[in-house]
């Protein structure tokens, strides 16, 4: 995606998958993408509602 | 129980010995397993100048703290410290610094283990390398252990 932060104000996004698509064109979530909700992790189908923080992140390599 | 994302290099030893001074109950433990991470100036045949630690600021404490709090409750142990570098790194600098004290050896070891490979798995932090020419992010954790010798001729 390419961008470290950014304010969202859609209609009709249901679940995390929803986010993806509305910033990437439509595209769908690739698998190998982390997602996280208010900075817990999530799943593709986790519910989003208003005010959520939304995370995609590549696979982590800390330590 | 301490759990930092620090800006700028760390001396392990040093804090280790300071946190022990104020923190731990010296008289109630038995053991204390540490491990620490330092950077290599290779990885996957390329020399390695320089790494920048990118990391979520808030998630990154947030699993630390989950992650040090889940092997406790498996790990009975009595007090931890764990220190994690971000920004830019140098060849040797410390990484990450695991210590877990507990009265009995088995429960330090494991622990620390377990937090460190959970560390690795689930805290959102990521790897750019500077090589001699370019740039790359690492895209996956080694899996831990030195390659065996070559076999003596």
């Amino acid at each position: 995606m390419g961008r470290a932060e950014e304010q969202l104000a859609f209609e009709n996004l249901a679940c995390v998958a929803d986010v993806w698509k509305a910033v990437c064109q439509g595209k769908s979530l690739p698998e190998n993408v982390l997602c996280a909700v208010n900075m817990e992790y999530a799943r593709a189908d986790t519910p989003v509602g208003d005010g959520d923080e939304v995370a995609f992140f590549p696979p982590v390599t800390g330590g | 129980m301490l759990i930092e994302v620090r800006g700028d290099p760390f001396d392990p030893l040093a804090e280790l010995s300071r946190y022990r001074e104020t923190s731990v109950p010296a008289e109630r433990v038995g053991a204390l397993a540490v491990f620490v991470g330092t950077m290599r100036d290779y990885n996957e045949g390329s020399s390695v100048r320089k790494m920048t630690l990118e990391h979520y600021p808030g998630m990154t404490e947030r699993q630390l703290r989950s992650i040090v709090d889940e092997a406790r409750s498996r790990w009975p142990f009595d007090d931890a410290l764990v220190i994690h570098r971000v920004g830019e790194l140098l060849p040797a600098d410390p990484i990450v610094l695991v210590a877990v004290w507990s009265s009995h050896r088995g429960t330090a070891f494991d622990a620390c283990r377990h937090i460190l490979e959970a560390l690795k798995h689930r805290a959102p932090f990521w790897k750019k390398e500077t090589l001699e020419q370019g740039e790359r992010w690492v895209e996956t954790n080694t899996g831990g252990y030195a390659p065996a010798f070559p076999p003596s001729p």
